[in-house]
């Protein structure tokens, strides 16, 4: 809330669906491919050609909309959007509109400002994408690219549910999270298999019914999301605050000048005159079709980050670290698994060393969770030092091998023999006779600074428990 | 195994038919093209196809490779398809040739062929008159004898009301019982490929042949292709309506008497004949010209000018592309039913039009199944309520052209086999019976199609 304003937004999401080929033809959906190469009679619209629902499209949409809580409608029907565009060749989108495949869904986000809070989902609907239209690639012409006509999209409508700029980026991060560890969506918004309208309005603090609303378009990546969200806010609020009212209609952001600017009402005074398109059947799914769908989901990030923590212990913050990305929770539980590492030292090794390796690295997670497991038991059973580990960790996600191999080759197994460390703790005793007077005279927490000592003269080498025993037998008068 | 030589002969001997039946500008393609086609399509036939040799026409709105595929339109003058229909792939593999491409309505909009950009079909016996629409050029070839068989297509009669009034057999099969793929969309919820033949068997035959299951097209069925049935003795056991609402007061009287002696004639076959009430037919031509415009307007979005055929506009303003290309490219009969179909499905229009319109749609398939749920096989009825009528006739007055579809459009509304056959002539011009059929029961009505036919005086005044 802004002073004394209340925003409220709702968000349009379209997500490219993970499929080979597009939605009601055979070619390839990939992202990419030189212009118009991906195109066939029945994407361009050639007279004659007849759309054929696919199959793998219709799954990922069932499951989509089963991760996204919604009611998954038994018959749907697929609807012709109808409107002039150059790169729309059939003069017609195919869509859904008065009887969507599924509504009613709901998704659970962390809200910075509110908590834990719940966005309903209106409806989900199976569509097919446009062609793109590129208006900088020759002076004075715009050039267009059919590859994308007809790739396969699912459009996620929520209710009015955010009420800051921030609460609708974190729902999005939410919506990414759940798409991609599903694997129904690459949710690359670079890539445009995530795009994002949304309706904003504000209102007086206190007040209850909805404000004229506006919708925002071509918010093209999610770092922009924020930022378009804020300039369209508070160009509301500066208008209703000067005595002006907001007037429906559809702002374009643009990211270079973080502005927006209301659309011609040439371009947008479409009367789309939907009607069900005759040359597909109604979608009707038996109970068995949704049922596989719904055994098809992994388990969503939600019920995971729950799980890690009452089966390993976790704390809330560091479960939601470890699941955040489907790669890492299953990383982490390959530690688990393998034996060797307890679930708390495992968690902090994937959060410390194998995320900011794979950060550096290309988001790839180089040392095999085995690998890593063998590594902590050896931490755990006295071998390494944990800096010594750290050491080993880096060689092997660098050159890959045997974790006590390694730390025999780089000669940083601990040293555990009385003898030789009982030299290390009397020379580091000789040379600190100040601190030692100090210790005796009850300064005990020096006890970590001999351990220090004795570990640096070791050159890490010297068991850190051992060299305790030692020092506080040697201490004591 | 027919013999090889069979298929050349045929195409040297229509291609010299067709050069010779110019007058009737049935046949868009040129003849020195056509023959060129037909000669080199006859050494690829396969002999052991069951069409092999035979030729048959392509109403101009089904694409063929062979052929530019206009639709009867400027706005596709000169437009090659890339693919070719599943139909006309299907003739191919069954040896036919593929006899050029004939002229039609404009985008199969119109029931006389008047409404063809590249100018209007002659009636073959009479050069005064139509020969009906929209798939007049297929039935003007066919009566010509130029071809035994041709395709045409069906958005509310546009095979059965030609084939009436040339005097030839026109069959719609039920909806889905023949693909789409590769048919230009008028009415895609109505429209389906009918096929033309000089007698019942001929055109039965092309039909078997391009039925059944196609991937491409998921409205068509997924069933066999039609298995002809042989020719019956009698109609005995056969339960054949008479809708009541098909014989109003006003019916032309030959076209009437023309009915009461093919009727005459199924009873003393041994058919049972039974006066029915198809109550919602009245509102039959008004619900067709709300979802065919509706669907139209939708499905020829796409003609702008942007990736295909001509562009009428040099501009670089695309809003000045389009208007320009769609305004000159479409004829004025095209025109009016895209802005009746765009009108309908507007929005605050859409409910009191469209939405009222597929009610009554489902109210009209209704009527027929309660008839056929009581025991009726098949329904009688002429095709059209008067013979041809001359050129020139109806083509100021689109609502009386739209009452010469008024017994053929409940068919296409309740996506039901029909076909016409000749039942007899007056004052020299064919009168054709209607015969309805329940859904994917065509079998049964070609049955009662081939008894009719062997009995009723097809040539003979009424």
């Amino acid at each position: 809330m802004a002073n004394g304003w209340e925003t409220v937004i709702g968000l349009e999401t379209h997500v490219q669906l993970r499929t080979v080929s597009k939605m009601f033809c055979g070619c390839s959906a990939a992202f990419g491919a030189p212009p118009n190469t991906n195109v066939c009679p029945v994407c361009l619209g050639l007279p004659g050609a007849l759309p054929v629902a696919n199959e793998m499209a219709v799954k990922l949409a069932v499951r989509a909309a089963l991760a996204l809580g919604c009611t998954v409608h038994a018959h749907s029907v697929f609807a012709r959007k109808n409107y002039f565009y150059p790169d729309l060749p059939k003069g017609y989108q195919i869509s859904q509109f008065e009887q969507p495949l599924s509504t009613d869904g709901s998704v659970t986000y962390l809200s910075p400002d509110r908590g834990l809070l719940t966005a309903t989902i209106a409806r989900l609907h199976l569509e097919e994408d446009a062609g793109k239209s590129l208006h900088d690639r020759f002076p004075r012409r715009t050039a267009v690219d059919l590859n994308r006509c007809g790739v396969p999209l699912i459009e996620i409508v929520t209710g009015p549910d955010f009420r800051s700029p921030q609460e609708a980026r974190a729902y999005l991060l939410t919506l990414k999270q759940v798409l991609e560890y599903s694997g129904i969506s690459d949710v690359d918004m670079e890539k445009g298999s995530l795009r994002v309208d949304a309706n904003v309005s504000v209102r007086r603090a206190g007040e209850t019914a909805l404000g004229t609303k506006t919708e925002v378009k071509n918010i093209n990546s999610f770092a922009y999301v924020e930022k378009a969200l804020t300039v369209e806010r508070d160009r509301q609020v500066a208008l209703r605050e000067s005595g002006g009212s907001v007037v429906q209609q559809t702002m374009l952001y643009d990211s270079k000048t973080n502005s927006v600017r209301a659309q011609r009402l040439k371009e947008e005074s479409h009367d789309y005159r939907y009607f069900p398109d005759p040359d597909l059947p109604p979608l009707v799914l038996s109970p068995e079709f949704i049922a596989e769908q719904q055994t098809a989901l992994p388990e969503l990030p939600a019920r995971k980050r729950e799980r890690f923590v009452a089966e390993y212990g976790l704390s809330l913050a560091d479960a939601a670290v470890l699941t955040a990305e489907r790669p890492v929770a299953d990383y982490f539980e390959g530690v688990v698994r393998a034996g060797g590492a307890d679930a708390k030292s495992a968690a902090n090794w994937v959060m410390g060393e194998v995320l900011g390796d794979a950060k550096d690295n290309g988001e790839q997670l180089r040392v095999t969770p085995v690998g890593l497991a063998q590594l902590i038991g050896l931490v755990k059973g006295g071998t390494l030092s944990h800096q010594a580990a750290k050491r080993v960790f880096t060689d092997l996600a660098a050159h890959g091998g045997d974790p006590r191999a390694i730390a025999e080759s780089l000669g940083l197994i601990q040293v555990a023999d009385t003898g030789v460390l009982a030299g290390w703790v009397s020379d580091v005793l000789g040379a600190h006779a100040n601190e030692v007077s100090r210790y005796q005279k009850g300064e005990t927490k020096l006890l970590q600074f001999f351990v220090g000592q004795v570990m640096k003269a070791s050159r890490g080498k010297a068991d850190p428990k051992l060299t305790q025993r030692l020092l506080e037998e040697k201490l004591t008068p | 195994m027919s013999d090889p030589n069979e298929a050349l002969v045929n195409a040297k001997a229509v291609a010299e038919r067709i050069t010779k039946t110019r007058r009737l500008n049935a046949c868009l393609t040129p003849p020195k093209e056509l023959r060129a086609s037909l000669v080199q399509q006859a050494a690829m036939a396969h002999p052991s196809g069951v069409l092999y040799g035979m030729p048959v026409g392509v109403k101009d709105n089904i694409c063929t490779l062979e052929f530019t595929t206009t639709c009867g339109s400027r706005i596709l003058e000169g437009y090659r398809s890339p693919y070719e229909a599943t139909a006309v792939a299907r003739l191919k593999t069954a040896g036919a040739l593929i006899a050029g491409k004939s002229n039609c309505d404009e985008f199969a909009m119109g029931s006389s062929t008047e409404h063809s950009a590249y100018g209007r079909a002659v009636h073959p016996l009479d050069k005064a008159r139509v020969p009906g629409g929209s798939s007049g050029g297929s039935a003007a070839l066919v009566a010509a004898g130029v071809v035994p068989a041709a395709l045409g297509s069906e958005t509310g009669g546009s095979v059965r009301q030609p084939a009436s009034f040339c005097g030839i057999v026109g069959i719609k099969p039920t909806y889905g019982r023949v693909s789409r793929y590769g048919l230009v969309a008028f009415g895609s919820s109505l429209d389906q490929i009918g096929v033309f033949g000089r007698s019942v068997h001929d055109a039965a035959r092309v039909l078997s042949v391009i039925s059944g299951r196609d991937a491409r097209d998921t409205t068509c069925e997924d069933r066999d292709p039609l298995r002809l049935p042989t020719v019956p003795e009698s109609l005995q056991g056969f339960v054949i309506g008479v809708p009541r609402e098909y014989f109003p007061t006003d019916l032309d009287p030959g076209v009437r008497r023309a009915c009461d002696q093919a009727i005459r004639m199924m009873r003393d076959l041994g058919a049972a004949i039974r006066e029915v009430s198809l109550p919602h037919t009245a509102y039959a031509v008004p619900t067709y010209y709300i979802i065919a415009p509706a669907e139209a307007s939708s499905n020829l979005a796409r003609y702008d000018g942007a990736r295909y055929g001509p562009r009428f506009n040099g501009s670089t303003d695309v809003r000045a592309l389009y208007r320009e290309t769609r305004g000159q490219g479409f004829g004025a009969e095209v025109r009016r039913r895209i802005l009746v179909g765009t009108y309908v499905l507007s929005s605050g229009y859409y409910d009191a039009y469209y939405r009222k319109a597929q009610q009554m749609r489902s109210l009209i398939a209704q009527d027929f199944r309660n008839v056929f749920d009581r025991g009726v096989d098949l329904l009688f009825t002429p095709t059209t309520p008067t013979p041809a009528f001359k050129a020139g006739e109806k083509i100021t007055d689109p609502v009386a052209m739209y009452l010469s579809d008024i017994f053929t459009v409940t068919a296409n509304l309740a996506g039901l086999p029909a076909l016409s056959l000749p039942i007899g002539r007056i004052k020299g011009l064919p009168v054709g019976g209607q015969l309805i059929g329940q859904a994917f029961l065509e079998d049964e009505m070609l049955e009662a199609a081939y008894a009719l036919e062997r009995v009723v005086p097809a040539a003979g005044e009424v």
